[in-house]
């Protein structure tokens, strides 16, 4: 279905009433309306994920609290988004996300330009109440260009869906359960050692954190580019080129 | 015309090494019409064949199947039933499932693990034994229940179990004394 030449769909988000395309998402029509709702997963450009839950919602009349990132618009839908328990939900989530993984800011390349640092203090996380897990995990700097450091995976599967979606090799996965989750590249080798992947560096311009780098990035030196994806998909489809919005 | 789509697909690829298990894999992905979305009915057909799940079956599925690899292993590590490593001649299961674990099945795996030199969850370095636990096998009646190379063991003591193996490994050991001799 086209979408049509203008949004035609009324909605009220926060007591503002907006309009939306039919194909629009709870997220996606609060964004174009300067409306924030905090996300970490969701990425303009490739599929919904619907993984991390701090884009949570509450949309009346239904009776649970739903992901703005993969909730469909509806006629007349009323959304609140900052609520008290809505803001308490998503701190809480974020420091679970940080004690899963090892989170030392300090020492990150992405130290300063990370949207889960950023995400932290946008939330006022200023400590974390669930227990750290310390996970032992192993950095793989197998790849002539690139790092990956599963420390700081937050497992938003946003390289999974760029390197499958739009470079089209399907490089990573996320292989295992529950806590137990780690990312995998082809049959879990090291990454620098995966035919399919073809060093284009989309993941690496995509992921939220420290985990995917630049080789040779000293602390705080990395810029990611996660708009990237959104610009080359409507290059290919509307055919703009010209208009590209970079971090 | 699907069907003929799907057998010249089979033949081109058929699997180099000449390994006949493939050719049963074959069927199971013919029956499955090369459908992507039976990937774990897949899964499970390749490990009772070839015994687990090795990198080159993997790849043979993510092949025929037309997945990427990753999406592959993915799907299959996702599940504890599926193992990666080739196990030992002989496979000995304790049930940790709560009635074995109440009736003492953590040391029976503890005892045997010791006795025999192989880590629970691992296999012995002469690749004799494969030592695995489990989520109950549905038998709490006989608690603690071991299954030993696909026979059950009810009420098992680590003693028991530990001589039990012993004598499965020395009536091996016999034959093949008598067959080197004959
Ligand atoms: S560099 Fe490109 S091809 Fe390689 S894993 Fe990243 S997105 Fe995929
Ligand atoms: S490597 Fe980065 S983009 Fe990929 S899942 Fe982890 S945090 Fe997300
Ligand atoms: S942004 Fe919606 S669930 Fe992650």
């Amino acid at each position: 279905m086209a979408r049509p030449k203008r949004p035609n769909v009324p909605v009220v988000i926060d007591g503002h009433e907006v309009m939306a395309y039919p194909d629009d998402t709870v997220l996606s029509v609060a964004k174009r309306n300067g409306i924030r709702i905090p996300h970490l997963c969701a990425l303009d450009g490739v599929s919904v994920y619907g993984g991390c839950r701090l884009c949570v919602v509450d949309v009346a009349e239904r009776h649970k609290l739903m992901p703005a990132c993969g909730t469909a618009v509806a006629e007349d839908m009323e959304v609140h988004t900052q609520s008290r328990t809505l803001q308490e939900h998503r701190k809480l989530i974020l420091e679970m996300i940080l004690a899963e993984g090892n989170h030392v800011c300090a020492v990150c390349v992405s130290n300063g330009a990370c949207e889960l640092q950023d995400l932290a203090v946008e939330l006022g996380v200023d400590h974390v109440r669930p227990d750290y897990q310390f996970p032992r995990r192993t950095v793989d700097a197998s790849h002539p260009k690139y790092t990956f450091d599963p420390n700081r995976c937050v497992l938003c599967t946003r390289c999974v869906r760029t390197c499958s979606e739009v470079e089209g090799a399907h490089v990573w996965d996320v292989a295992g359960r529950a806590n137990g989750s780690y990312l995998i590249a082809d049959l879990g080798q090291p990454w620098g050692e995966a035919p399919s992947c073809t060093w284009c560096g989309k993941c690496v311009a995509v992921c939220p954190t420290g985990a995917l780098a630049w080789k040779g990035k000293a602390v705080g030196e990395m810029r990611h580019d996660p708009n990237l994806v959104a610009f080359l998909t409507s290059a290919r489809d509307e055919g703009e080129w010209l208009d590209r919005e970079t971090m | 015309m699907a069907a003929t789509a799907t057998d010249s697909r089979a033949q081109q690829d058929a699997h180099p090494s000449g390994d006949e298990r493939f050719a049963l894999l074959d069927k199971a992905l013919k029956r499955a019409r090369f459908e992507q979305d039976q990937l774990v009915e897949l899964l499970h057909t390749a490990q009772e064949v070839f015994g687990y799940l090795s990198n080159d079956v993997l790849i043979y599925l993510a092949r025929q199947l037309r997945l990427p690899p990753s999406r592959v292993l993915g799907v299959a590590s996702f599940y504890h039933l599926f193992t990666f490593e080739a196990p030992g001649d002989h496979i000995c299961t304790v049930c940790l499932g709560t009635a074995c674990y109440v009736k003492g099945a953590e040391e029976v795996v503890e005892g045997t693990a010791q006795a025999l030199g192989v880590p629970a969850g691992q296999t012995s370095d002469d690749g004799r034994l494969t030592l695995w636990t489990a989520r109950c096998v549905g038998s709490c009646g006989l608690a603690p229940v071991v299954v030993f190379d696909g026979t059950v063991l009810g009420k098992q003591t680590t003693d028991e179990l530990v001589t039990h193996i012993r004598e499965v490994f020395a009536a091996e050991d016999a034959a093949a004394e008598e067959e080197e001799a004959g």
